[in-house]
Protein backbone atom coordinates (compact mmCIF):
# COMPACT_ATOMS: atom_id res chain seq x y z
CA UNK A 1 0.00 0.00 0.00
CA UNK A 2 1.38 3.39 -0.94
CA UNK A 3 1.42 6.50 1.26
CA UNK A 4 -1.98 8.23 1.60
CA UNK A 5 -0.72 11.27 -0.30
CA UNK A 6 -0.30 9.13 -3.39
CA UNK A 7 -3.78 7.70 -3.11
CA UNK A 8 -5.97 8.59 -6.03
CA UNK A 9 -9.13 10.53 -5.37
CA UNK A 10 -12.12 8.53 -6.60
CA UNK A 11 -15.64 9.90 -6.71
CA UNK A 12 -18.15 7.08 -6.42
CA UNK A 13 -21.82 7.29 -7.29
CA UNK A 14 -23.58 4.38 -5.64
CA UNK A 15 -27.17 3.30 -6.07
CA UNK A 16 -28.79 3.16 -2.64
CA UNK A 17 -30.39 -0.23 -3.22
CA UNK A 18 -27.40 -2.21 -4.39
CA UNK A 19 -23.91 -0.74 -4.51
CA UNK A 20 -24.33 1.46 -1.44
CA UNK A 21 -25.66 -1.53 0.46
CA UNK A 22 -22.73 -3.51 -0.94
CA UNK A 23 -20.34 -0.90 0.45
CA UNK A 24 -22.08 -1.16 3.82
CA UNK A 25 -21.68 -4.90 3.74
CA UNK A 26 -17.99 -4.54 2.88
CA UNK A 27 -17.66 -2.65 6.16
CA UNK A 28 -19.58 -5.26 8.13
CA UNK A 29 -17.46 -8.01 6.59
CA UNK A 30 -14.31 -6.08 7.55
CA UNK A 31 -13.26 -6.32 3.90
CA UNK A 32 -10.12 -4.28 3.34
CA UNK A 33 -9.91 -1.69 0.57
CA UNK A 34 -7.95 1.56 0.20
CA UNK A 35 -9.59 4.76 1.56
CA UNK A 36 -9.51 6.33 -1.89
CA UNK A 37 -13.22 6.47 -2.69
CA UNK A 38 -15.71 9.15 -1.69
CA UNK A 39 -19.13 7.58 -2.05
CA UNK A 40 -22.20 9.58 -2.98
CA UNK A 41 -25.50 7.84 -2.42
CA UNK A 42 -27.97 8.25 -5.27
CA UNK A 43 -31.49 6.81 -5.55
CA UNK A 44 -30.59 4.86 -8.68
CA UNK A 45 -27.61 4.59 -11.04
CA UNK A 46 -30.06 5.93 -13.64
CA UNK A 47 -30.05 9.19 -11.66
CA UNK A 48 -26.36 9.76 -12.37
CA UNK A 49 -26.20 12.37 -15.08
CA UNK A 50 -23.20 12.12 -17.41
CA UNK A 51 -22.77 15.80 -16.48
CA UNK A 52 -21.81 14.83 -12.91
CA UNK A 53 -19.09 12.53 -14.16
CA UNK A 54 -17.57 15.10 -16.52
CA UNK A 55 -17.81 17.74 -13.78
CA UNK A 56 -15.92 15.47 -11.35
CA UNK A 57 -13.21 14.75 -13.91
CA UNK A 58 -12.95 18.42 -14.93
CA UNK A 59 -12.46 19.34 -11.28
CA UNK A 60 -9.58 16.91 -10.93
CA UNK A 61 -11.06 13.65 -9.62
CA UNK A 62 -8.59 10.89 -10.53
CA UNK A 63 -11.37 8.46 -11.17
CA UNK A 64 -15.14 8.18 -11.18
CA UNK A 65 -16.94 4.96 -10.30
CA UNK A 66 -20.63 4.47 -10.96
CA UNK A 67 -22.18 1.49 -9.22
CA UNK A 68 -25.62 0.10 -9.92
CA UNK A 69 -27.71 -3.06 -9.56
CA UNK A 70 -27.31 -6.09 -11.80
CA UNK A 71 -29.71 -6.30 -14.73
CA UNK A 72 -33.13 -7.41 -13.57
CA UNK A 73 -32.46 -6.18 -10.02
CA UNK A 74 -33.24 -2.48 -10.48
CA UNK A 75 -35.60 -1.20 -7.83
CA UNK A 76 -37.14 1.00 -10.51
CA UNK A 77 -37.22 -1.84 -13.05
CA UNK A 78 -35.21 -0.27 -15.87
CA UNK A 79 -33.00 2.48 -14.41
CA UNK A 80 -29.82 0.45 -14.78
CA UNK A 81 -30.58 -0.43 -18.40
CA UNK A 82 -30.65 3.28 -19.18
CA UNK A 83 -27.43 3.71 -17.18
CA UNK A 84 -25.78 0.98 -19.24
CA UNK A 85 -26.65 2.75 -22.51
CA UNK A 86 -25.59 6.16 -21.22
CA UNK A 87 -22.31 5.08 -19.71
CA UNK A 88 -21.34 3.08 -22.78
CA UNK A 89 -21.73 6.22 -24.90
CA UNK A 90 -20.16 8.45 -22.26
CA UNK A 91 -17.04 6.28 -22.07
CA UNK A 92 -16.53 6.66 -25.82
CA UNK A 93 -17.29 10.38 -25.58
CA UNK A 94 -14.60 10.84 -22.93
CA UNK A 95 -12.13 8.97 -25.10
CA UNK A 96 -13.09 10.92 -28.23
CA UNK A 97 -12.68 14.16 -26.27
CA UNK A 98 -9.01 13.30 -25.85
CA UNK A 99 -9.11 12.11 -22.25
CA UNK A 100 -8.14 8.76 -20.69
CA UNK A 101 -11.45 6.91 -20.37
CA UNK A 102 -9.93 4.39 -17.94
CA UNK A 103 -10.60 7.03 -15.30
CA UNK A 104 -14.27 6.27 -15.56
CA UNK A 105 -15.72 2.93 -14.60
CA UNK A 106 -19.19 1.40 -14.39
CA UNK A 107 -19.74 -1.66 -12.19
CA UNK A 108 -22.77 -3.68 -11.19
CA UNK A 109 -22.46 -4.50 -7.49
CA UNK A 110 -25.38 -5.94 -5.56
CA UNK A 111 -26.16 -5.50 -1.88
CA UNK A 112 -24.77 -8.99 -1.24
CA UNK A 113 -21.44 -8.35 -2.92
CA UNK A 114 -19.47 -6.64 -0.16
CA UNK A 115 -16.26 -8.39 -1.14
CA UNK A 116 -16.78 -7.47 -4.78
CA UNK A 117 -17.14 -3.79 -3.80
CA UNK A 118 -13.86 -3.93 -1.88
CA UNK A 119 -12.18 -5.75 -4.77
CA UNK A 120 -13.42 -3.22 -7.37
CA UNK A 121 -12.23 -0.24 -5.34
CA UNK A 122 -8.86 -1.88 -4.72
CA UNK A 123 -8.37 -2.75 -8.35
CA UNK A 124 -9.53 0.67 -9.60
CA UNK A 125 -7.23 2.39 -7.10
CA UNK A 126 -4.26 0.36 -8.30
CA UNK A 127 -5.09 1.06 -11.93
CA UNK A 128 -5.34 4.80 -11.25
CA UNK A 129 -2.05 4.73 -9.33
CA UNK A 130 -0.45 3.22 -12.41
CA UNK A 131 -1.98 5.90 -14.69
CA UNK A 132 -0.96 8.74 -12.36
CA UNK A 133 -2.87 11.82 -11.24
CA UNK A 134 -5.58 13.47 -13.33
CA UNK A 135 -3.83 16.02 -15.60
CA UNK A 136 -6.82 18.36 -15.24
CA UNK A 137 -6.12 18.80 -11.54
CA UNK A 138 -5.23 22.37 -10.68
CA UNK A 139 -3.37 22.60 -7.36
CA UNK A 140 -4.85 21.79 -3.95
CA UNK A 141 -7.89 19.59 -3.89
CA UNK B 1 -35.82 59.65 -26.52
CA UNK B 2 -32.09 59.09 -26.97
CA UNK B 3 -31.22 56.39 -29.43
CA UNK B 4 -29.75 53.12 -28.17
CA UNK B 5 -26.07 53.13 -29.06
CA UNK B 6 -25.43 49.73 -30.55
CA UNK B 7 -22.30 47.85 -31.60
CA UNK B 8 -21.66 44.60 -33.42
CA UNK B 9 -18.34 42.81 -33.37
CA UNK B 10 -17.41 39.77 -35.39
CA UNK B 11 -14.90 37.68 -33.43
CA UNK B 12 -13.90 34.21 -34.66
CA UNK B 13 -17.10 33.52 -36.55
CA UNK B 14 -18.32 33.32 -40.12
CA UNK B 15 -20.50 36.50 -40.11
CA UNK B 16 -23.62 34.35 -40.53
CA UNK B 17 -25.11 35.87 -37.36
CA UNK B 18 -24.69 39.31 -38.91
CA UNK B 19 -26.29 38.11 -42.12
CA UNK B 20 -29.21 37.12 -39.98
CA UNK B 21 -29.47 40.68 -38.60
CA UNK B 22 -29.15 42.16 -42.08
CA UNK B 23 -31.94 39.80 -43.14
CA UNK B 24 -34.28 41.99 -41.12
CA UNK B 25 -33.99 44.29 -44.20
CA UNK B 26 -36.72 46.98 -44.01
CA UNK B 27 -37.31 46.22 -40.36
CA UNK B 28 -33.67 47.03 -39.69
CA UNK B 29 -34.11 50.38 -41.44
CA UNK B 30 -37.17 51.07 -39.26
CA UNK B 31 -35.23 50.00 -36.18
CA UNK B 32 -32.66 52.68 -36.91
CA UNK B 33 -35.26 55.13 -35.55
CA UNK B 34 -34.41 53.73 -32.15
CA UNK B 35 -30.88 52.51 -32.78
CA UNK B 36 -27.66 54.27 -33.50
CA UNK B 37 -25.00 51.96 -34.87
CA UNK B 38 -21.76 53.27 -33.40
CA UNK B 39 -19.59 50.31 -34.31
CA UNK B 40 -20.04 47.35 -36.62
CA UNK B 41 -16.74 45.81 -37.59
CA UNK B 42 -15.08 44.34 -39.45
CA UNK B 43 -18.09 43.58 -41.64
CA UNK B 44 -20.57 46.43 -42.09
CA UNK B 45 -19.63 49.93 -40.93
CA UNK B 46 -16.52 51.84 -41.89
CA UNK B 47 -14.98 52.05 -38.43
CA UNK B 48 -11.60 50.93 -37.18
CA UNK B 49 -10.65 49.17 -33.97
CA UNK B 50 -8.75 52.34 -33.11
CA UNK B 51 -12.08 54.26 -33.13
CA UNK B 52 -13.51 51.74 -30.66
CA UNK B 53 -10.46 52.06 -28.41
CA UNK B 54 -10.93 55.84 -28.33
CA UNK B 55 -14.57 55.70 -27.20
CA UNK B 56 -15.17 56.48 -23.51
CA UNK B 57 -15.75 53.46 -21.24
CA UNK B 58 -19.40 52.47 -20.91
CA UNK B 59 -20.47 54.68 -23.81
CA UNK B 60 -22.11 51.87 -25.83
CA UNK B 61 -25.54 50.83 -24.60
CA UNK B 62 -25.79 47.45 -26.29
CA UNK B 63 -23.03 45.39 -27.88
CA UNK B 64 -23.33 42.10 -29.71
CA UNK B 65 -20.43 39.73 -30.26
CA UNK B 66 -20.71 36.87 -32.71
CA UNK B 67 -17.98 34.27 -33.09
CA UNK B 68 -15.75 32.53 -30.56
CA UNK B 69 -12.34 33.63 -29.29
CA UNK B 70 -9.92 31.98 -31.69
CA UNK B 71 -6.96 34.36 -32.01
CA UNK B 72 -5.24 37.22 -30.22
CA UNK B 73 -7.23 39.81 -32.19
CA UNK B 74 -10.57 38.35 -30.98
CA UNK B 75 -9.29 38.31 -27.42
CA UNK B 76 -8.14 41.92 -27.55
CA UNK B 77 -11.19 43.39 -29.28
CA UNK B 78 -13.78 41.70 -27.05
CA UNK B 79 -11.94 42.97 -23.98
CA UNK B 80 -11.99 46.50 -25.39
CA UNK B 81 -15.65 46.19 -26.36
CA UNK B 82 -16.53 44.88 -22.88
CA UNK B 83 -15.03 47.98 -21.30
CA UNK B 84 -16.89 50.30 -23.66
CA UNK B 85 -20.29 48.61 -23.32
CA UNK B 86 -23.04 48.67 -20.73
CA UNK B 87 -24.60 45.44 -22.01
CA UNK B 88 -22.64 42.74 -23.80
CA UNK B 89 -24.49 39.96 -25.58
CA UNK B 90 -22.99 36.68 -26.75
CA UNK B 91 -24.90 36.47 -30.00
CA UNK B 92 -25.21 33.05 -31.56
CA UNK B 93 -23.81 29.59 -30.99
CA UNK B 94 -20.11 30.45 -31.42
CA UNK B 95 -20.02 33.32 -28.95
CA UNK B 96 -22.13 31.56 -26.35
CA UNK B 97 -21.09 27.90 -26.78
CA UNK B 98 -18.07 27.68 -29.07
CA UNK B 99 -19.82 26.76 -32.30
CA UNK B 100 -18.72 24.56 -35.17
CA UNK B 101 -15.13 25.81 -35.36
CA UNK B 102 -14.60 24.97 -31.68
CA UNK B 103 -14.43 21.32 -32.68
CA UNK B 104 -10.96 22.28 -33.86
CA UNK B 105 -10.03 21.94 -30.20
CA UNK B 106 -10.22 18.19 -30.67
CA UNK B 107 -7.08 18.53 -32.78
CA UNK B 108 -3.67 20.05 -32.16
CA UNK B 109 -2.63 23.33 -33.73
CA UNK B 110 -0.20 21.40 -35.93
CA UNK B 111 -2.98 19.13 -37.24
CA UNK B 112 -5.20 22.12 -38.00
CA UNK B 113 -2.46 24.03 -39.80
CA UNK B 114 -1.41 20.97 -41.75
CA UNK B 115 -4.98 20.39 -42.91
CA UNK B 116 -5.65 24.04 -43.74
CA UNK B 117 -2.33 25.01 -45.34
CA UNK B 118 -0.97 21.75 -46.75
CA UNK B 119 -3.36 18.84 -47.11
CA UNK B 120 -6.70 20.27 -48.22
CA UNK B 121 -7.23 19.55 -51.93
CA UNK B 122 -7.70 23.21 -52.88
CA UNK B 123 -4.41 24.29 -51.31
CA UNK B 124 -1.45 25.11 -53.51
CA UNK B 125 1.48 25.46 -51.14
CA UNK B 126 4.51 23.60 -52.54
CA UNK B 127 6.95 25.20 -50.08
CA UNK B 128 4.77 24.25 -47.10
CA UNK B 129 4.65 27.82 -45.77
CA UNK B 130 2.61 28.39 -42.63
CA UNK B 131 1.32 31.81 -41.59
CA UNK B 132 3.49 33.40 -38.91
CA UNK B 133 2.46 36.22 -36.58
CA UNK B 134 5.28 38.38 -37.96
CA UNK B 135 6.72 38.60 -41.46
CA UNK B 136 9.27 40.86 -42.99
CA UNK B 137 8.18 41.66 -46.55
CA UNK B 138 10.83 42.66 -49.09
CA UNK B 139 13.25 43.05 -46.22
CA UNK B 140 11.68 46.29 -45.01
CA UNK B 141 7.93 45.98 -44.30
CA UNK B 142 7.29 44.33 -40.96
CA UNK B 143 3.83 42.76 -41.24
CA UNK B 144 1.98 41.31 -38.28
CA UNK B 145 -1.16 39.20 -38.11
CA UNK B 146 -3.01 37.97 -35.03
CA UNK B 147 -1.63 34.92 -33.23
CA UNK B 148 -3.62 31.70 -33.39
CA UNK B 149 -4.38 30.80 -29.76
CA UNK B 150 -3.76 27.31 -28.37
CA UNK B 151 -7.46 26.70 -27.88
CA UNK B 152 -10.86 28.32 -28.40
CA UNK B 153 -12.87 30.08 -25.74
CA UNK B 154 -16.45 31.20 -25.56
CA UNK B 155 -17.09 34.88 -24.90
CA UNK B 156 -18.02 34.20 -21.26
CA UNK B 157 -14.73 32.36 -20.68
CA UNK B 158 -12.76 35.57 -21.31
CA UNK B 159 -15.05 38.47 -20.34
CA UNK B 160 -18.19 39.14 -18.33
CA UNK B 161 -21.28 38.50 -20.47
CA UNK B 162 -24.75 39.94 -19.80
CA UNK B 163 -26.93 37.83 -22.08
CA UNK B 164 -26.64 34.75 -24.22
CA UNK B 165 -28.42 34.02 -27.46
CA UNK B 166 -28.23 30.62 -29.12
CA UNK B 167 -28.71 29.62 -32.72
CA UNK B 168 -26.55 29.20 -35.78
CA UNK B 169 -27.54 31.79 -36.80
CA UNK B 170 -29.80 33.24 -34.10
CA UNK B 171 -33.16 34.65 -35.01
CA UNK B 172 -32.77 38.41 -35.57
CA UNK B 173 -35.87 39.07 -33.45
CA UNK B 174 -33.62 38.82 -30.39
CA UNK B 175 -32.01 42.12 -31.40
CA UNK B 176 -35.45 43.77 -31.47
CA UNK B 177 -36.38 42.14 -28.15
CA UNK B 178 -33.32 43.55 -26.41
CA UNK B 179 -33.66 47.02 -27.89
CA UNK B 180 -37.31 47.05 -26.80
CA UNK B 181 -36.35 45.88 -23.31
CA UNK B 182 -33.71 48.61 -22.97
CA UNK B 183 -36.12 51.31 -24.14
CA UNK B 184 -38.76 50.02 -21.72
CA UNK B 185 -36.17 49.68 -18.93
CA UNK B 186 -37.28 46.10 -18.45
CA UNK B 187 -34.16 43.99 -18.92
CA UNK B 188 -34.04 40.28 -18.09
CA UNK B 189 -31.77 39.07 -15.31
CA UNK B 190 -28.07 39.40 -16.07
CA UNK B 191 -26.37 36.22 -17.22
CA UNK B 192 -29.54 34.69 -18.61
CA UNK B 193 -30.22 33.20 -22.00
CA UNK B 194 -32.72 35.02 -24.15
CA UNK B 195 -35.08 32.21 -24.91
CA UNK B 196 -38.69 31.23 -24.75
CA UNK B 197 -37.49 28.37 -22.54
CA UNK B 198 -39.18 25.70 -24.64
CA UNK B 199 -37.41 22.74 -26.16
CA UNK B 200 -37.38 22.07 -29.89
CA UNK B 201 -39.70 19.10 -29.27
CA UNK B 202 -42.15 21.50 -27.69
CA UNK B 203 -42.50 23.45 -30.92
CA UNK B 204 -42.06 20.50 -33.28
CA UNK B 205 -45.20 19.37 -35.05
CA UNK B 206 -43.87 15.80 -35.22
CA UNK B 207 -43.90 15.42 -31.43
CA UNK B 208 -45.68 12.12 -30.64
CA UNK B 209 -47.55 13.96 -27.88
CA UNK B 210 -49.11 16.18 -30.54
CA UNK B 211 -49.58 13.57 -33.26
CA UNK B 212 -51.19 11.24 -30.70
CA UNK B 213 -48.64 8.44 -31.02
CA UNK B 214 -47.04 6.51 -28.22
CA UNK B 215 -43.33 7.11 -27.67
CA UNK B 216 -41.52 3.80 -28.03
CA UNK B 217 -37.88 2.78 -27.49
CA UNK B 218 -35.78 3.45 -30.56
CA UNK B 219 -34.61 0.25 -32.23
CA UNK B 220 -33.15 1.54 -35.48
CA UNK B 221 -30.22 3.86 -36.08
CA UNK B 222 -30.06 5.97 -39.20
CA UNK B 223 -27.89 8.81 -40.41
CA UNK B 224 -29.45 11.59 -42.46
CA UNK B 225 -28.06 9.98 -45.63
CA UNK B 226 -29.98 6.76 -44.94
CA UNK B 227 -33.24 6.97 -46.85
CA UNK B 228 -35.96 9.56 -46.70
CA UNK B 229 -37.56 10.15 -43.29
CA UNK B 230 -41.32 10.21 -42.90
CA UNK B 231 -42.06 13.97 -42.83
CA UNK B 232 -44.89 13.58 -40.29
CA UNK B 233 -43.35 11.26 -37.69
CA UNK B 234 -40.83 12.02 -34.92
CA UNK B 235 -37.31 11.72 -36.33
CA UNK B 236 -35.84 10.24 -33.16
CA UNK B 237 -38.55 7.62 -33.21
CA UNK B 238 -37.57 6.75 -36.78
CA UNK B 239 -33.94 6.34 -35.73
CA UNK B 240 -32.58 9.69 -36.88
CA UNK B 241 -30.67 10.99 -33.87
CA UNK B 242 -32.32 14.31 -33.01
CA UNK B 243 -31.29 16.59 -30.12
CA UNK B 244 -34.67 18.32 -29.98
CA UNK B 245 -35.43 17.19 -26.40
CA UNK B 246 -32.65 19.29 -24.87
CA UNK B 247 -32.27 22.19 -27.31
CA UNK B 248 -33.90 25.60 -27.08
CA UNK B 249 -36.76 25.78 -29.53
CA UNK B 250 -36.69 29.47 -30.40
CA UNK B 251 -36.01 28.40 -33.99
CA UNK B 252 -39.54 27.02 -34.23
CA UNK B 253 -38.06 23.66 -35.21
CA UNK B 254 -36.98 24.97 -38.58
CA UNK B 255 -34.62 22.06 -39.35
CA UNK B 256 -37.33 19.56 -38.41
CA UNK B 257 -39.65 21.30 -40.85
CA UNK B 258 -37.30 20.32 -43.67
CA UNK B 259 -36.70 16.74 -42.49
CA UNK B 260 -33.34 17.38 -40.82
CA UNK B 261 -32.75 16.28 -37.22
CA UNK B 262 -31.79 18.90 -34.60
CA UNK B 263 -28.06 19.16 -33.87
CA UNK B 264 -28.35 21.57 -30.99
CA UNK B 265 -27.31 24.97 -32.35
CA UNK B 266 -29.96 26.67 -30.21
CA UNK B 267 -28.06 25.83 -27.04
CA UNK B 268 -29.20 23.98 -23.93
CA UNK B 269 -32.66 24.43 -22.47
CA UNK B 270 -32.61 26.04 -19.00
CA UNK B 271 -31.11 23.89 -16.26
CA UNK B 272 -28.42 22.22 -18.33
CA UNK B 273 -24.76 22.95 -17.63
CA UNK B 274 -23.10 20.66 -20.12
CA UNK B 275 -25.00 20.27 -23.38
CA UNK B 276 -23.21 17.24 -24.77
CA UNK B 277 -23.38 15.22 -21.56
CA UNK B 278 -27.10 15.85 -21.27
CA UNK B 279 -27.53 14.97 -24.92
CA UNK B 280 -25.85 11.63 -24.20
CA UNK B 281 -28.33 11.14 -21.41
CA UNK B 282 -31.35 11.98 -23.55
CA UNK B 283 -30.33 9.96 -26.60
CA UNK B 284 -29.07 6.93 -24.67
CA UNK B 285 -32.23 6.58 -22.64
CA UNK B 286 -34.39 6.56 -25.75
CA UNK B 287 -32.40 3.69 -27.30
CA UNK B 288 -34.01 0.30 -26.79
CA UNK B 289 -31.10 -1.82 -25.63
CA UNK B 290 -27.34 -2.25 -25.55
CA UNK B 291 -27.30 -3.72 -29.05
CA UNK B 292 -28.94 -0.56 -30.44
CA UNK B 293 -26.47 1.55 -28.47
CA UNK B 294 -23.58 -0.40 -29.94
CA UNK B 295 -25.02 0.11 -33.42
CA UNK B 296 -25.37 3.83 -32.71
CA UNK B 297 -21.73 4.10 -31.67
CA UNK B 298 -20.66 2.25 -34.77
CA UNK B 299 -22.70 4.46 -37.14
CA UNK B 300 -21.61 7.74 -35.57
CA UNK B 301 -17.91 7.25 -35.16
CA UNK B 302 -16.97 10.31 -33.12
CA UNK B 303 -19.15 10.91 -30.06
CA UNK B 304 -17.42 14.16 -29.08
CA UNK B 305 -18.06 15.74 -32.48
CA UNK B 306 -21.65 14.53 -32.58
CA UNK B 307 -22.80 15.55 -29.12
CA UNK B 308 -20.74 18.73 -28.88
CA UNK B 309 -21.25 19.93 -32.42
CA UNK B 310 -22.06 23.48 -31.33
CA UNK B 311 -21.07 23.48 -27.68
CA UNK B 312 -17.61 21.94 -27.35
CA UNK B 313 -15.91 24.89 -25.70
CA UNK B 314 -18.74 25.71 -23.30
CA UNK B 315 -18.26 22.35 -21.58
CA UNK B 316 -15.91 22.82 -18.63
CA UNK B 317 -14.49 19.34 -19.14
CA UNK B 318 -13.72 19.89 -22.82
CA UNK B 319 -12.27 23.32 -22.16
CA UNK B 320 -9.90 21.95 -19.53
CA UNK B 321 -8.87 19.05 -21.77
CA UNK B 322 -8.20 21.41 -24.67
CA UNK B 323 -6.10 23.68 -22.44
CA UNK B 324 -3.78 20.71 -21.99
CA UNK B 325 -3.57 19.49 -25.56
CA UNK B 326 -0.81 21.82 -26.76
CA UNK B 327 1.31 21.05 -23.71
CA UNK B 328 1.10 17.35 -24.46
CA UNK B 329 1.56 17.68 -28.23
Amino acid sequence: MSAPSELPNIVGFACQWCTYAGADLAGNLRAKYPPSIKLIKVPCSGRVEPEYILEALANGADGVLVGGCHFGDCHYKEGNYKTANRMMILKKLIEDSGFDSRRFRLEWISGAEGYKFAEVVKEFTEELQAIGPNPLKKGGN
Amino acid sequence: MAKVKTAFLLAGGCAGCEMSVVDLSEKLVDALEALEIVFWAPTVADVKYKDLEEMPDGSIDLAFVDGMIRNSENLHTVKVLRAKSKILVAFGACASLGGIAAMGDLHTKEELFKQAYKDSFSTDNPDGVYPTPEYLLDGKYNLTIPTFLDHCSTLAQVVDVDYFVGGCPPHPNFVGTLVGAILAGNLPEKGSWLTGGKAVCDVCKRNPAITGHQRLPVTDIKRTVDGQPDPEACLLQQGYMCFGPITQGDCGGSCLNVNIPCRGCGGPIPGIQDYGARAVSAIASSLADEATTAKFMEKFNNMAKLFYRYSHTASKFNHRVSELKEKEA
